[in-house]
């Protein structure tokens, strides 16, 4: 008896809290953004530099725009993208997100598209890097860049300074082969001349064997690109093998020498000379307040070009907001983001509005030591660049 | 009471009960605690549709559990690599729903076949050895697994994952809705139906002969227990739930990710299944129902250090004695305690328990 009393009293109980409203009530005036990252696990740099950039953002421009308080709501996704996927809906549905950023790993991008469609609210790619993402949902926006767009510049750059024999190396995943592909590909297309193509495993590599092939195959220079994070063994490894005293040369994505780390790589990373949208070390007066105020709000910390995508893709939601003067409805949000530009700590930027891609200056740069410390300076710039993949789709090549 | 509804049982089947007999058909009938559990869950689609979403994770959790259990808790045998049916079966829905058919029911079907195939061709393997070869061996499996989603691709979409699935309304009538109702919805069904045929099958001679072998395999085939097939059978099974439990989340998330092949999933089945209980079948649902709200409570707190917390957390469950928790009522005082007694012993009269 007393435990059918206890299921009707479950039952009722049940019951009751259906007929009270559903989901909290939020004032018309705060908009939300769902900044998901991957803050614990491997790529828990990535988040943290992200996170940090977005907050800088506010932390210099305020939290109120046209208006309305802008809140932002963190959450881990731990790299795992139907993490990523059910922390969008329920930050969409139950928290009434007006946007949803962050987006650590392409994977996880991908997860959150269907979801975006779907609720109509835009998603700001703060730092997944395969050219696709954004084709597959109308509401996807990227604040960061695509591989392509810095791995086609490190191939021009290279042809203009007497490189003609290359061997690549990349990690064994969709990134690492897009960053192969699209090198050879403008290396190849204006007369180089790829010697050999070296895939290394994505999980716990040991470059040495591979550095011996390059070694054995002598080429000019060696192109690489590596998930951020694994740079400075791969520069240790580099210099143990002697390849700098052989004269190959090490041109790289920026994502090599990412600035997080690039201090910690020491002595084998000078003279690395890499392509990438970002360097800490970046000459302009918003640069310079940028890492100054990022520094002091985050312990001495680096920025890097996560950060930076973080920073821009706030001011992205900061600047559609204003444009459309209040109105927070997804579309309208959208078409005010297509099209934007303007001067990020990076250098000059704007959103592609065909593609929703972002358009930014790659700059060359080289490891030298500054004041003590290893900083990516720039030499050189390739200004205005598209992502070569989507343009290389329009003109129909 | 149980010896009333014996004799009742004994005259209907006609033929003497034996002891065994009458403490499986004791223990196939539905405790209390399982109907409340079900009526729970069951309410909570009227009682929080805002929460669907981390409900129906619950649930697919908790399936794969149930499954590991199956193996483990009444098998006996070890693995790290459950993953491998799990993520098989995530692929196997996500591709069928792409490229043949939407309809999720059967993309439910198709994956638990898929898994259940893989299962009983890498059972074999599970014969051999012990314990640490078993480690070994399911390891091995899953990381195999692992590595081919990642370089097929042109199948899987490889390191990117497979975009583009849409699945279509569940039996040509319900459609996924950005809530996650219908999800959660479809996903429990799924679990409660699964979970009675769990039950059924352990609570059967063929359960009951699957804990002799895992308490004693070698007494078990001196009674004459064909323990190698029974072995082959339960591991197939297990394979084909783990299966439908991954085909459960591509079909909610309607995306699939190299991920649901990564070692840490295995690896947290085994661990919600300790946190649980092993060998009783919702060992895997209370341990999926803790694990997942910790989880999801400590990372909205503090996203950037929440598995400190859980580490911790786990760690005092374990210095406290997962026993000692489970046992809590014995804490308690006397009539108090057998009042909880009497009710975790109730069960409905022999029209939903033992008599057929």
């Amino acid at each position: 008896m007393f435990t059918r009393r206890a299921i009707i009293a479950a039952l009722s109980a049940g019951v009751a809290m259906a007929t009270l409203p559903a989901g909290p009530s939020f004032a018309q005036d705060v908009f939300k953004v769902g900044l998901i990252l991957p803050m614990t696990g491997p790529f828990a740099s990535t988040g943290r530099q992200v996170e940090a950039g977005a907050r800088a953002y506010i932390a210099q421009h305020g939290d109120t725009v046209a208006g309305k308080k802008i809140e932002l709501v963190v959450r881990d996704d731990a790299g795992t993208a139907d993490q990523t996927r059910r922390i969008a809906q329920e930050l969409v549905v139950n928290e009434g997100a007006g946007a949803l950023a962050g987006f650590g790993l392409t994977p996880l991008a991908l997860a959150v598209g269907p979801v975006a469609t779907q609720a109509k609210v835009p998603a700001i790619v703060m730092a997944a890097a395969t050219s696709s993402i954004t084709e597959q949902s109308e509401f996807y926006v990227r604040s960061s860049g695509t591989l392509p767009q810095s791995a086609v510049p490190v191939a021009t750059w290279a042809l203009e300074n007497d490189i003609k024999k290359v061997v690549t190396l990349v990690s064994d995943y969709g990134p690492g082969i897009d960053a192969e592909t699209w090198f050879t590909r403008e290396f190849t297309g204006k007369g180089g001349e790829i010697v050999e193509a070296v895939r290394v495993p994505l999980q716990n590599p040991d470059f040495a064997p591979f550095l011996q092939r390059v070694r054995d195959a002598s080429p000019d220079a060696v192109f690489v690109f590596l998930p951020s994070g694994v740079g400075s063994l791969f520069m240790k490894q580099f210099a143990e093998r002697g390849l700098a005293d052989a004269g190959i040369k090490l041109i790289a994505t920026g994502d090599v020498t990412d600035d997080d780390i690039l201090n910690d790589m020491g002595q084998p990373a000078l003279g690395a000379i890499t392509g990438h949208f970002y360097a800490a070390a970046h000459d302009s007066p918003e640069n310079k307040a940028y890492v100054e105020a990022f520094k002091a709000a985050n312990k001495g910390m680096r920025p890097n070009f996560m950060s930076v995508g973080g920073y821009d893709g706030m001011h992205l939601i900061y600047a559609a907001i204003e444009a459309t003067k209040g109105d927070t409805g997804g579309e309208a949000l959208l078409e005010a983001m297509k099209g934007l530009s303007w001067t990020s700590p990076r250098g000059p930027i704007s959103i592609d509005p065909e593609t929703r891609d972002i358009v930014q200056n790659v700059y060359m740069r080289e490891v030298k030591e500054v004041d003590g410390e290893l900083q990516n300076v720039e030499f050189a710039t390739y200004e205005a660049v598209k992502d070569p993949v989507k343009a290389a789709a329009a003109s129909g090549n | 009471m149980s010896s009333a509804s014996e004799t009742l049982m004994s005259s209907t089947a006609g033929k003497p009960e034996t002891t065994a007999m009458a403490l499986l058909r004791r223990r196939n009938s539905w405790r209390a605690y399982e109907i409340v559990l079900w009526l729970i869950a069951f309410a909570m689609i009227f009682a929080m549709p805002s929460k669907a979403l981390i409900l129906t994770e619950i649930t697919i959790v908790a399936l794969f559990a149930v499954s590991l259990d199956l193996i483990l808790g009444y098998a006996g045998i070890v693995s790290l690599g459950h993953t491998a049916f799990f993520g098989l079966g995530a692929y196997a829905a996500g591709l069928f729903a792409k490229h043949y058919f939407a309809e999720p029911v059967t993309g439910l079907l198709v994956a638990g076949i898929a898994s259940g195939v893989l299962g009983f061709v890498t059972s074999f393997l599970v014969l051999r050895g012990s314990d640490l070869t078993r480690l070994m061996t399911t390891l091995g499996i899953g990381l195999m697994l692992a590595e081919l989603a990642n370089q097929m691709a042109w199948l899987t979409g490889g390191a990117d994952g497979l975009s583009g699935v849409i699945i279509g309304p569940i039996l040509g009538q319900f459609e996924f809705d950005l809530w996650g109702r219908t999800g959660y919805i479809y996903s429990l069904v799924t679990l409660f139906i699964l979970t009675w045929a769990a039950r059924r099958l352990v609570n059967s001679p063929f359960g009951l002969s699957l804990k002799a072998i895992k308490t004693n395999p070698v007494r078990a085939s001196m009674v004459a227990i064909p323990s190698r097939h029974r072995i082959v059978a339960v591991y197939t099974i297990a394979a084909v739930y783990a299966g439908i439990a991954g085909a459960l989340l591509t079909q909610t998330t309607s995306f699939v990710s190299p991920d649901v092949l990564a070692f840490h999933r295995s690896a947290d089945v085994l661990l919600v299944l300790v946190l649980g209980g092993v060998g009783y079948l919702y060992g895997g649902i209370i341990g999926a129902i803790l694990f997942t709200l910790l989880r999801d409570w400590l990372s909205v707190i503090t996203p950037q250090y929440w598995m400190f917390w859980i580490g911790f957390v786990l760690i005092v469950i374990v210095m406290i004695g997962r026993e000692n928790l489970a046992r809590w009522h014995t804490f308690l005082p006397e009539p108090l305690r057998r009042a909880m007694t009497r009710i975790a012993n109730w069960r409905p009269g022999a029209k939903i328990g033992g008599s057929r």
